[in-house]
């Protein structure tokens, strides 16, 4: 344990001897964390919008003109024994219409000059949580298609697969543009390391001189590189935090309030982006140190 | 009874060459320095003094011949292991080398941390030696606020903090006033009675005379007789 201190002791003391170059680090490292943090924040509360689009789908099933009840009932049966079917909800034709009414609100009016209600009756399959894949659904479908006194099948949703299209894109995208980041901020700490290291060549050969291990000199490097990562990462979230803040208190007198809802980065996951962080630095450094020992 | 004749060699040199390209640093030297010799290195400025202190601490390989040094042969020393070498020496260099942003107290207190001494012993040691040698109250000054002699005795009570079997000393008073050189000559012969094996290169003549030791004679890189002092 002495010996932890006295290599965070030392690495304390080259901090604030350098301070200027472990400003640069520090906020190198800030700013990734902040980028990677914010596109992870989008995509948390992206992904939570999607869920709960998804969590509204429903298949509709239009059925045949001239089904008698029985013929129903024996269908419901069979939509309802369906591997993924939790109900199955019958809307005569008059409900349908009058749903259609409410939904045109003003230009219901339009529907008054039909003389007869073009619409089918159906039945509204909803499906159990499970099963709510785009691929399950579109099985379901094809199933339910399938099924006589069916004539089409409509999950009328359809739109929030190529959100989710382009979402997934984006979460590509996100991804390397994160890991690119990553690979960056190793770069800059590493550079940052090897500047240190150059500038104090003189102080790190007096210290071989005295008998010091290279384990002993370069612990520090590797301290400082894992502080600066940690104190960067912290910033970055605290910033990233504040920018939050101030979009969801616009969010909350905007109309978006009642669709979105946003929520901030979990506790255990900003954790995981510091101690990533930290691994980062870690990295950073000891790849300048591995390639400065050699020389 | 001398030196030589009671004690086996501490440092032996066989043939020992050392080039730099085309130039011959030293040639063919064969040398033993014993367990508690005062030993001077002497010659004339580029003579290969300093290059000869710098291959017993592994600072330079030598390009052909056999260095032993308390029974480690140092051609075949792995670089891992150089720090257990190193810490068999105290060197003393003309420019002091103490690192400047660091107080005098962290600068001594540096070679018994890198031996991972524990912090009370370090404490007392650091705080004894700098007593020694007229430092103690200075320990919280930076080196650069230092007079020469002053960071002359700093240097000494770090080559001398971790109580090494040998100590090197590099025109130690190359840059210093009579009375500092003095000082620094009367901390190495205490070093020496304590019993540190002393090897001292310096091209003063005045120096020599001060003090009681073997005396060998570098030319153009090979060891000739010994000078008239």
């Amino acid at each position: 344990m002495p010996i932890l201190k006295l290599h965070l002791r030392r690495a304390l003391q080259d901090i604030r001897s350098n301070r200027t170059l472990s400003l640069v680090t520090t906020s190198t490292f800030a700013l990734s964390i902040l980028i990677v943090s914010a596109a992870l924040l989008f995509f948390v509360n992206m992904g939570d919008l999607i869920d709960g689009w998804r969590q509204g789908i429903r298949i509709m099933t239009y059925l045949q003109d001239g089904l008698t009840a029985t013929d129903r009932s024996h269908l419901r049966a069979r939509m309802e024994n369906l591997y993924g079917v939790q109900r199955a909800a019958f809307i005569p034709k008059d409900q349908a219409l009058s749903r259609l009414e409410n939904q045109m609100g003003r230009q219901a009016s339009i529907l008054e000059n039909l003389d007869r209600n073009p619409l089918p009756d159906a039945f509204e399959i909803q499906m159990i949580a499970a099963h709510q894949s785009w691929e399950k659904v579109e099985e379901l479908a094809g199933t339910l298609e399938k099924l006589e006194g069916v004539s089409e099948v409509e999950y009328g949703q359809r739109w929030i697969k190529r959100i989710i299209n382009v979402f997934n894109l984006f979460q590509l995208t996100g991804t390397i543009m994160g890991a690119l980041f990553f690979m960056a901020a190793i770069f800059i700490v590493g550079n940052t390391v090897r500047l240190v290291l150059y500038s104090r060549r003189e102080e790190v050969e007096i210290m071989r001189l005295v008998g010091a291990t290279e384990r002993f000199i370069l612990a520090p490097f590797y301290f400082q590189s894992l502080i600066q990562a940690a104190l960067g990462g912290v910033a970055g979230l605290v910033i990233l935090y504040v920018m939050y803040r101030l979009i969801q208190s616009r969010i909350a007198t905007d109309m978006a309030a009642s669709v979105l809802q946003l929520r901030f980065l979990s506790p255990a996951t900003m954790l995981g982006i510091v101690v990533c962080g930290m691994l980062v630095g870690w990295l950073g450094c000891h790849l300048s140190v591995k390639q400065y020992v050699r020389i | 009874m001398s030196v030589e004749e009671g004690n086996a060699a501490l440092i032996r040199l066989f043939h020992v060459h050392r080039h730099f390209h085309a130039t011959r640093a030293l040639t063919d030297v064969t040398l033993d320095i014993y367990r508690n010799e005062f030993l001077f290195v002497t010659g004339a400025s580029g003579a290969g003094k300093t290059t000869l202190l710098k291959l017993l601490y592994r600072g330079e390989v030598a390009s052909q011949g056999q260095i032993l040094v308390d029974g480690m042969n140092l051609a075949r020393i792995p670089r891992r292991q150089i720090h257990l070498l190193r810490r068999k020496f105290g060197i003393i260099f003309q420019d002091y080398k103490l690192i400047p942003t660091r107080t005098v107290y962290d600068n001594v207190a540096l070679v018994l941390e890198a031996a991972g001494r524990k912090p009370s012993y370090i404490r007392k040691k650091v705080n004894s030696v700098l007593r020694t040698v007229g430092m103690e109250n200075r320990h919280n000054a930076l080196p650069p606020s230092l007079s020469g002699g002053e960071q002359q005795r700093v240097a000494v009570a770090r080559a001398v903090v971790g109580d090494p079997t040998i100590v090197l000393a590099d025109e130690p008073t190359g840059s210093l006033d009579t009375e500092s050189a003095g000082l620094i000559m009367n901390f190495l012969k205490t070093f020496h009675t304590r019993g540190a094996t002393v090897v001292v290169a310096t091209h003063d003549r005045e120096l020599i005379r001060s003090i009681p030791g073997r005396i060998i004679y570098l030319q153009e890189g090979r060891l000739t007789g010994a000078p008239t002092v």
